[in-house]
């Protein structure tokens, strides 16, 4: 239990760290973005508002620092993230909109990649040596394609020049959203090629990691033992898998970043509804509130989704529970 | 055993070469490239030929020119920040193992921060704060990618180091009174060079991704030419939907060549650290050549037959 705890200390300093990062940044810039912002607010949103908008980004000088920053965490507690500039509603609200898509997409793509990879990996760490291995060129060339990239070609070929997919959207727009199977089969239908691009550009990091893990778990003297007691040969991989997995796990945090990040490009390139075709409209409209409300988010929801690994990787492995430090 | 030592790889030896490749195009590049990457005076979206090795834009732009001239940009701002972050991770990584209590707590504590945070959203919104003329220059785009890209290689170098920190050579150089500063970069630096090489691998290549996805998503000058600002313009310029596959391909398989040559190198360096995958890596023809008859299965190190005796028995 000890460790879960320290883990949660370290995710939440890095929340503390996020969320003052956050307050900084604008104010450590050199020409006030305020300032650079203030005249398009003027009529858009309301006086209080505006000022709002003000104290969140540095704009109220008068206000020492210190109770500048007094007054963001206590925003950020009550939920409020200000007023976005472009779409004049508040943050919170529109991130409560998108924030489903994107978990949706990624989460789905993230699930389906991990398994996918994982079960390939072992199979070709089992298979090490013989043709199988040329697999490990293919995926290294898969891995370093940028998410974006590897769904450009996906629209070009199979949306845009065979139409077996639609090419953009999360649903046809001509039919109204709602619970009938009209929609959820256009839904389905629309999410199939990104996640199929998310999956394919993300598959190969796991694969590759669990390949290596196994071949070398695979020399190791309990598995040798499983082989000499003559177990049957799926129960020996199996016993390897499982200790095998366990630095994927670990290694959870930097992919989810990473991936994350990738599929934020993907809704771009997909118009896929979300928080990462939001990010990009905010970034060309210099929402700055928005941006900052997207960069919380999708920063938050990273260390809950590293969060629940670590607890994971706790469960799996007896070792860490009898851990004293690190 | 030469068969199996680093260099002769296949694996090794391919990505050296690609890298090569584009490094050499990093430095000769702008000079070779037959047009100017800005020149609109062709005729609009041609397809490959002669005169246009990988066809025109949808302005009239020469898409091997801007190839040509993009490499620089993409591979300097890629190779800089990757080293600068290496020699981050290597002060914070070797300080924290080898110091350890406190100053290991806190730099952990550090580069878990870094680790967690995810770097294209924290780039984004620190790039949107860059004052206009900052953001003009790809150099401090690179600077603030390597802020953000050291924590993987300094969690990886602290682990490294200490495994080594308690092992008997280095138990004796404290013995004999070296200097602490002597023991970590003389006695311990040198056996963390093969972690050390993997990992500003990785750095580069997490770099030069950040960095042409940053330019992919219009955030870095467009006035000067990238792989990832070529990808922006054909974006913009929906040369997907038109079937413009000479324009879009290019760059994008460009930044995948680099990014493979990278891991390929990395592949051979994982096999200097770990033996194990190493006989993985022998091809049926390799293994008739050391005397291995069978393929080495799980379980099993491969034993290297001097005899020409078949072995027998199952596994």
């Amino acid at each position: 239990m000890r460790v879960i705890l320290r883990r949660l200390g370290v995710y939440a300093f890095t929340a503390w760290v996020t969320i003052t990062v956050n307050f900084i940044l604008p104010r450590l810039m050199p020409g006030n973005p305020f300032d650079q912002i203030a005249a398009k607010l003027t009529g858009v949103v309301t006086a209080q508002e505006l000022q709002a908008i003000k104290i969140q980004l540095g704009g109220d000088i008068n206000q020492p620092m210190i109770e500048q920053y007094w007054h963001y965490l206590n925003q950020l507690a009550h939920f409020n993230l200000g007023v976005s500039i472009t779409l004049s509603s508040p943050v919170s609200t529109i991130l409560a909109g998108q924030i489903w898509w994107t978990v949706g997409l990624i989460g789905v793509a993230a699930v389906l990649s991990f398994l996918i990879g994982t079960v390939l990996g072992v199979v070709f760490g089992w298979m090490r040596g013989s043709r199988a291995d040329n697999v490990i060129p293919v995926a290294t060339f898969l891995q370093s394609v940028p998410y974006y990239f590897l769904g450009t070609v996906l629209i070009m070929a199979f949306a845009s020049h065979w139409h077996f997919f639609p090419l953009e959207n999360a649903y046809d727009l001509s039919i109204t959203p709602g619970w009938h199977w009209d929609f959820i089969s256009s839904l389905l239908r629309h999410s199939e090629l990104p996640i199929l691009s998310i999956v394919l550009s993300s598959l190969a990091g796991w694969m590759l990691g669990m390949r290596n893990m196994m071949v070398t778990i695979a020399g190791e003297d309990f598995v040798l033992m499983a082989v000499a007691k003559g177990l049957p040969r799926r129960r020996v991989i199996w016993h390897a898998a499982r200790s095998a997995i366990l630095p994927s796990i670990a290694n959870f945090t930097l992919a989810i970043g990473l991936l994350v990040s990738g599929s934020l490009l993907v809704e771009q390139i997909f118009n896929y509804p979300g928080v990462g075709n939001l990010i990009l409209e905010a970034v060309g409209g210099e929402d700055y509130p928005l941006i900052q409300g997207i960069f919380l988010l999708i920063t938050f929801t990273v260390l809950g989704a590293s969060f629940l690994a670590d607890i994971l990787y706790y469960v799996l492995d007896p070792r860490i529970r009898t851990a004293t430090a690190h | 055993m030469r068969s199996l030592q680093i260099p002769k790889s296949p694996k090794v030896i391919s990505g050296v070469v690609i890298l090569g490749v584009f490094i050499v195009l990093t430095v000769i590049g702008p000079w070779i490239a037959p047009y100017s990457p800005n020149t609109n005076r062709f005729s609009t979206s041609q397809m490959p030929s002669w005169h246009h090795l990988l066809g025109t834009t949808l302005l009239g732009q020469d898409v091997f020119s801007q190839l040509l001239v993009g490499c620089r940009e993409t591979m300097v701002v890629g190779f800089v920040a990757g080293f600068i972050a290496t020699v981050l991770s290597i002060v914070v990584g070797l300080a924290a193992g080898y110091i350890g209590g406190k100053t290991d707590e806190g730099l952990s504590l550090l580069s878990n921060v870094f680790l967690a945070i995810p770097g294209l959203p924290l780039m984004i919104v620190i790039n949107s704060y860059l004052p206009p003329g900052k953001q003009a220059n790809p150099l401090v785009i690179g600077v603030v990618i390597s802020l953000t890209g050291w924590a993987w290689g300094a969690r990886v170098l602290r682990a490294q180091t200490m495994s080594l920190r308690d092992r008997d050579f280095v138990e004796a150089a404290r013995i004999i009174g070296e200097s602490r500063r002597r023991i970590m970069f003389g006695e311990i630096g040198p056996n963390l060079l093969p972690v050390l090489a993997s990992s500003l691998l990785f750095t580069i290549l997490y770099a030069v991704g950040l960095f042409t996805t940053l330019a992919f998503l219009g955030l870095t000058p467009l006035s000067t030419w990238n792989w990832g600002t070529m990808l922006y313009w054909s974006n913009t310029q929906n040369a997907a939907i038109a079937g413009q596959w000479w324009w879009v391909g290019p760059p994008g398989i460009a930044i995948a060549l680099v990014g493979t040559s990278l891991a390929l190198i990395n592949f051979g360096i994982d096999e200097f650290i770990n033996p194990r995958l190493r006989a993985g890596g022998l091809s049926a023809r390799q293994r008739r050549k050391v005397g291995m008859s069978r393929r080495p299965h799980l379980g099993f190190t491969p034993v290297r037959r001097v005899s020409a005796t078949k072995p027998t028995g199952s596994n």
